[in-house]
């Protein structure tokens, strides 16, 4: 295990320790926050017990169509906007200032659309990722080096394989990138509107715990939120560092 | 000796944003004899690279006519030219051997002869020691050899070399270069070499193009008449002082003229 390895973990056990501490002393009131381990001890509660698990398959299955969808058409848009520069120019000044726009408040407007059921729910997750993908595809498509494309005129390769062989791996990087960041952009998008708006999902589940002063219940699925993004951003983290390191980037 | 390529009153104007066309290259004619090995110098900006993109088909002529082994070069570049840019152009997502390898699997080759062709460029290019590492883990000059051999395992009957050693030290440049002639030499190929370097035209030259600042065209093409079989140690010799000297004075003035300063008439002692 690597030194950095080693500090962080010792850092993250260090901190749980002494939330620990300061909650079993009574520093830290029962009302405000429960020790950690009663949080892990909670959610194994509740997982055995099965009774949120139909809620935690909706919110991961909504975030995962919202991180699928956000990605698949960022990408074809962002390849689009790179080939057709003066659409590109025109949404340029929407694209920079998009995430100032509070997508939620649009869910009435989902609802008038899709119904009352979990699409508006996948819809903004799916609002909050697109354009990280999007921009984060054309970053790619741009830095693409002018040498490696007069490369494949070189090679003579033809327009389709120059975008294969040539374009895709080399943008790789960024639209990884931009992937990693669709991913977080769902987690938030979906969990927050569940959070406000919905009446299903851990997002509500862990707004109803709070509004009952249940703190056992919305700190164990809190924990479980936490552990979930944890997992995956390690691992895309760690693809992402074998992809770089491979090309010296990291 | 047979006519490889022949540029016929070539010229190339580039648009610019606000303003009239920059003419920056031209009119200019040039007849490259196959297998010869042909240098190209001249001030910044004369056009030189732009001239080696004209013959590979990378750029367009804004008039006059390019053709390469007869037939005319018009919009993509033809059968048979490789080309080994100033820029690391390796793909740094493939290992040095699939990076050699990547012209050959698209011509369709069976695995055994793609294997067996990029073997022999690796030895050639002196990176058998290196096939499996990516191209972040070599230096510059190494990354230059793996283009070289990407270029070299495709066989090209004409190599345009674009400064290709214009990032490396003056040390690792002289031993590049005896590596490029013993290439030539190997395989045959004509090869077209643009370099702001004198010492490296006039030792790796059969013959040198010298051009005028912008827009570029052939002051005076020198003979050096070395023999086939020559290295870097041709630089300890007094022709090849004659060489550069002859190369230099006709350059200084364009030089001068480049940077937007007057050239003096006189040469003091």
């Amino acid at each position: 295990m690597k030194l950095a390895t080693k500090i962080r973990l010792a850092a993250i056990v260090a901190f749980l320790v002494a939330v620990e501490l300061l909650c079993r002393t009574a520093l830290i009131s029962r009302f405000t926050l429960i020790p950690p381990s009663e949080m892990a001890t909670g959610l194994a509660r509740i997982l055995w017990a099965g009774k949120t698990n139909g809620e935690i398959a909706t919110t991961l299955s909504g975030i995962a169509m919202a991180a699928a969808c956000s990605i698949a058409v960022g990408f074809l848009l962002g390849a689009v906007l790179h080939s057709w520069p003066r659409a590109r120019a025109s949404l340029d000044p929407l694209l920079a200032t998009y995430y100032s726009i509070p997508i939620f408040v649009f869910y009435p407007l989902f609802i008038v659309f899709f119904g009352m059921n979990r699409t508006p729910i996948v819809v903004i997750g799916f609002l909050f990722a697109v354009v990280a993908m999007m921009t984060n595809t054309l970053n790619g498509l741009d830095r693409v080096p002018r040498v490696l494309l007069k490369t494949a005129r070189v090679l003579r390769l033809r327009r389709a394989r120059t975008t294969l062989l040539i374009v895709l791996p080399s943008a790789a990087p960024h639209i990884f990138g931009g992937a990693k960041l669709a991913i977080a952009y769902s987690f938030v998008g979906v969990l927050g509107a569940e959070f406000i708006l919905s009446s299903t999902g851990v997002g509500y589940q862990i707004a109803f715990a709070f509004n009952n002063f249940d703190n056992v219940q919305m700190y164990s699925l809190i924990l479980f939120v936490v552990i979930v993004v944890a997992t995956v951003n390690s691992a895309l983290f760690a693809w992402e560092r074998a992809l770089l390191q491979r090309r010296g980037q990291w | 000796m047979d006519v490889q390529v022949a540029l016929r009153d070539v010229t190339r104007s580039f648009d610019t944003v606000d303003g009239p066309k920059l003419h920056a290259l031209g009119p200019l004619s040039l007849d490259l004899r196959k297998g010869e090995f042909f240098s190209v110098v001249g001030p910044s900006g004369c056009g030189k690279s732009t001239l080696l993109e004209i013959i590979a088909g990378l750029s367009p002529v804004t008039a006059g006519e390019v053709s390469f082994e007869g037939g005319a070069v018009r919009g993509e570049v033809p059968e048979g030219i490789g080309v080994v840019f100033q820029e690391d152009a390796s793909f740094p997502w493939l290992s040095v051997r699939d990076n050699i390898a990547f012209g050959l699997r698209r011509r369709g080759m069976t695995t055994g002869d793609v294997r067996q062709r990029v073997d022999r460029a690796l030895s050639l290019v002196g990176l058998r020691d290196f096939a499996n590492a990516y191209p972040a883990q070599l230096s510059g000059g190494m990354r230059q050899r793996v283009c070289m051999a990407r270029t070299l395992v495709l066989e090209p009957r004409l190599i345009l070399l674009d400064e290709p050693f214009g990032a490396l030290d003056q040390q690792t440049r002289l031993l590049m270069g005896d590596e490029v002639l013993a290439l030539w030499r190997a395989t045959g190929a004509t090869v077209l070499l643009i370099t702001h370097s004198l010492d490296e035209a006039a030792l790796l030259s059969d013959r040198v193009g010298v051009m005028s600042a912008r827009p570029g065209r052939f002051l005076d093409i020198i003979e050096t008449n070395w023999p086939r079989e020559r290295d870097s140690r041709l630089a300890s010799e007094v022709d090849f002082g004659k060489v550069t000297s002859r190369l230099w004075l006709l350059l200084r003035d364009e030089s001068m003229k480049s940077m937007g300063k007057a050239a003096p008439s006189t040469v003091s002692a």
